[in-house]
């Protein structure tokens, strides 16, 4: 198959595309939830991004808490943001961060005017906000603006088998292209860690991925109360046939094809080397995951499920794919791309790939997830340790 | 020919089930990924879609290999077309 060169995307302010082109209203905190909500509500076409956290953090996880919220109102799929904190110090911080994309950005803060009076004034912006945004029209973008993460969940060893691959199959094809990839997940390497590590395009990102791996297992050594048999693999990776993390690993890896990641993210953090391949330091949870590679500026996402995870994002359209036939027979509403004619071997792991590469493109180009379709936009922040 | 059981690797004593539901006494064709090939095996045990079994006996203490890689122990020998599974292999990394 001929990979298309382009797609149809919203061009942005510094020179990034979006696949999207949301308007968001944004919580710095816990409480500034029901005021993002109601400006939501009232303004029709923007997205309130709740969530649980913003109070009392500190250190490095204050520090993942402003970079993920920066990044997000940053990321391409994003044309302009209405932040809405409880103080004006920590408020303005996360306006300024976005500001530098030069979209459309304006903070409010709730002390001193409540809850209703902070409500009407960032609906009036928010309206201003959407209309002018209404107005953007879809581009012709070259396929190198397409920034593509991946995750996959509720694993079982079709994905390994087939799914998987077939995203392998998808990177090994449009790395070539100049496209960003990211792929994630620390904890779900365990096992596989040592083969991972051999596939660093140099030493300096090998070792800083076996620091981070390291990092991580040490942390479990100390905090598990088990041996952990009861999370990883989980219950439904088990029933999908997994038997240990190791399995489950090697499954994992097979996503990233023959690529060699050239660095080493943070969680949440934009990747700076230029196209390829990244590996990001996140947590297996899938609404965790995602929701830190759309802060790191990811526009379009590859999640590959055996048992079928359900996962959405309210910025970064996540393209499902399967290789279980009884996952699609059961759950199709949730599949974007059904590649489970590999186990049937009517299908082979290239015209797998070139299924999810045009599947990608009509999602990067407008078409609506499953995950879209059915209302999942599960924003979910990483915290690192508990507040002040 | 319709395909059973995938197995990964040439070095794998694991392969999978990729149809609905193997039986007892199923003569199944084993296709093998790595080099196109193919082989047989008579199972054990009914086994469901993505589960594993046994291509060799197995004794207590062996290395379940699968992508020519150490996915586990065996803790309970598992025979020639038996289920291999959490009752009989366990991870090596806790």
């Amino acid at each position: 198959m001929e990979i298309p060169k382009s797609f149809l995307g919203y061009k942005r302010e510094n020179g990034r595309a979006g696949t999207r082109n949301h308007v968001i209203i944004l919580p710095v905190d816990d409480i500034s939830n029901a005021c993002a909500e109601a400006v939501a509500n009232n303004i029709k076409g923007t997205i309130a991004l709740p969530h649980s956290y913003g109070r009392l953090q500190f250190g490095a996880d204050l520090e993942l808490h402003f970079r993920t919220m920066i990044g997000t109102g940053c990321n391409p799929n994003v044309a302009a943001v209405i932040v809405i904190g409880i103080e004006p110090k920590w408020t303005k911080k996360i306006v300024d961060g976005i500001a530098e994309t030069g979209k459309p950005v304006e903070g409010f803060h709730i002390e001193r005017t409540g809850d209703i009076g902070t409500t009407m004034k960032a609906s009036k912006k928010a309206q201003d906000f959407v209309m002018w945004a209404s107005e953007k029209q879809r581009e012709e973008c070259p396929i190198s603006d397409l920034w593509i993460s991946v995750k996959c969940g509720e694993s079982d060893t079709t994905s390994g088998l087939a799914a998987n691959p077939t995203v392998g199959n998808l990177m090994d094809k449009l790395e070539p292209m100049g496209v960003h990839l990211c792929f994630g997940e620390t904890s779900e390497l365990t096992g596989a860690e040592n083969v991972c590590a051999t596939r660093g395009a140099t030493k300096e990102a090998s070792d800083k991925f076996m620091k981070t791996w390291n990092a991580y297992n040490d942390f479990i050594l100390k905090e598990a109360t088990d041996d952990l048999s009861e999370s990883q693999p989980t219950a439904g990776n088990i029933a999908g046939g997994l038997t240990t993390i190791e399995e489950k690993a090697f499954g994992n890896f097979q996503k990233i094809g023959s690529c060699k990641f050239i660095d080493v993210l943070e969680p949440a953090e934009e990747p700076t080397k230029g196209k390829g391949l990244y590996f990001m330091d996140t947590s297996s949870a899938a609404a965790e995951c995602v929701t830190l590679q759309a802060a790191a500026g990811f526009n379009i996402h590859l999640f590959p499920t055996g048992q079928g995870n359900i996962v959405g994002n309210p910025i970064e359209p996540v393209v499902k794919l399967t290789a279980n036939p009884l996952t699609v027979k059961g759950m199709g509403e949730h599949i974007d791309c059904d590649v489970s004619k590999i186990l049937s071997r009517e299908m082979n792991l290239s015209e797998a790939g070139d299924e999810l590469i045009k599947t990608t493109l009509r999602v990067a180009n407008g078409r609506l997830t499953c995950a879209e379709a059915l209302g999942h936009k599960e924003f979910v922040m990483t915290k690192l340790y508990r507040s002040a | 020919m319709a395909t059973d059981i995938i197995i990964h690797d040439k070095k794998d004593n694991v392969g999978v089930v990729v149809i609905e539901k193997i039986n007892p006494k199923q003569d199944c064709a084993c296709w093998i990924m790595e080099d196109d090939s193919s082989t047989n095996i008579q199972s054990m045990d009914e086994i469901p879609l993505g589960h594993k079994i046994a291509m060799i006996d197995l004794n207590e203490g062996d290395t379940i290999l699968k992508y020519g890689h150490d996915i586990g122990k065996v803790v309970k020998s598992i025979k020639k077309g038996e289920h291999v599974h959490v009752h009989n292999v366990k991870t090596k990394k806790w």
